[in-house]
């Protein structure tokens, strides 16, 4: 299952990992792995307004005795700074899937900045950071990083690069 | 009993032991600041858990304990500011609709830890209203000390999620400080809802 369904290999490891609460902010990228969740009876989606509202819910969610993952966009990783204070604070297990935007390919320059900024931001409100840049790298990328967090009581995240997503052209031809 | 400023508002140290009294195995969070300090004041609770920041988190953190455990009533009491600061959360906690989950804003329509600042609450901004149009089914505006008791019984028994809006008196009041390690507060609570499994996992 490794490589081209990355989502369904993404899928089978929060089932691995015994993840209860799957918090969203849409991202195109994570549009299967939402669709999998969302038929799923063992897992609650919990489509959110802003990503910080998914640090604040997985961590209910961890003192109920649930585990969590959240999924977002890297423009939503500047949303959840303050936020993360919570995790750090309070050893809250909270893995966070991140498709990459404003890198490899990217038409849109509004992306550029956040995406360009993401792993430093997570960096500095210590939240550990790994890449994968290959469709085959995405699973054992997201094991390693839910591990650590369920394992070692942190934030951690795992980025998925643009390029395993490939780049929205919004019908325009790159240069 | 429940206590009226001479401005005739609520006396919050009055109304938060009032909600908190016969609390049994409820499931309480409470909001940065002065809640904090009204929860700690009528009596600190390993099932309790105070937020020293994460402004705006309160009622999601409400939603994630909710969801985990429906088998328990979640209370999380938080002020004005806090609620505003994370309002788009009562869309995500309407759509969700945990029965057992209750909020009750304590509303002085101030930023009391900031030098009393008013709030958007106290410039026309209606709480309960939002809550009402985001589609949270049981909603409550409590004034009058007789109408206290009606809402601790509707923290216990409504099929919720129950929203609430406590208008108090801006009264500044002596400091009475939880733990603030928020490894301990997490570890506290867990091993008290989950015993030792919790840190075994």
């Amino acid at each position: 299952m490794a490589g081209k369904d990355w989502p369904a290999a993404l899928f089978a490891l929060l089932q691995a990992h015994r993840v209860r609460q799957v918090a969203v902010v849409p991202d195109a990228g994570h549009a299967a792995l939402i669709r999998l969740v969302e038929a799923s009876n063992e897992m609650r989606l919990v489509p959110l307004t802003t990503e910080e509202e998914g640090i604040a819910l997985l961590g209910g969610a961890w003192l109920g005795g649930q585990r969590g993952v959240l999924l977002m966009q890297s423009s939503g990783v500047g949303n959840c700074i303050n936020m993360l204070s919570l995790a750090a604070s309070c050893r809250i297990p909270l893995p966070m899937l991140i498709t990459m935007r404003g890198e490899f390919g990217e038409f849109n320059p509004w992306q550029v900045p956040m995406g360009q900024a993401t792993p430093t931001v997570l960096e500095a409100m210590g939240c550990a950071v790994r890449r994968a840049d290959a469709p085959e790298d995405v699973a054992p990328v997201a094991d390693a990083m839910l591990g650590l967090a369920y394992n070692t009581f942190r934030a951690t995240a795992c980025l998925i690069g643009q390029r395993v997503l490939g780049a929205k052209t919004f019908g325009i031809a790159p240069q | 009993m429940i206590e009226v400023s001479e401005a005739g508002l609520l006396r919050r140290r009055s109304v938060v032991p009032a909600l908190l009294a016969e609390r049994g195995d409820m499931l309480v969070v409470a909001g940065l600041g002065a809640p904090a300090w009204d929860v700690t004041a009528a009596g600190d609770h390993d099932l309790t858990f105070p937020l020293w920041g994460a402004m705006g988190g309160a009622a999601v953190i409400g939603l994630g304990m909710a969801i985990a455990r429906p088998d328990r009533r979640v209370l999380v009491l938080t002020g004005d500011g806090e609620m505003l600061m994370g309002v788009g959360s009562l869309a995500t906690i309407a759509v969700q609709a945990p029965p057992n989950l209750s909020i009750v804003v304590l509303d002085n329509e101030r930023y009391g830890e900031t030098g009393g600042q008013r709030t958007h609450t106290g410039m026309g901004v209606d709480l309960v209203g939002m809550a009402i149009a985001a589609g949270i089914p049981q909603t409550m505006r409590i004034n009058l000390p007789g109408e206290v008791e009606a809402l601790r019984q509707a923290i216990h028994t409504s099929t919720g999620p129950l929203f609430a809006v406590v208008k108090i008196d801006p009264e500044s009041l002596p400091l009475a400080l939880p733990p603030r390690d928020g490894a301990v507060l997490s570890a506290r609570f867990r091993g008290a809802l989950l015993g030792p499994a919790a840190h075994l996992e």
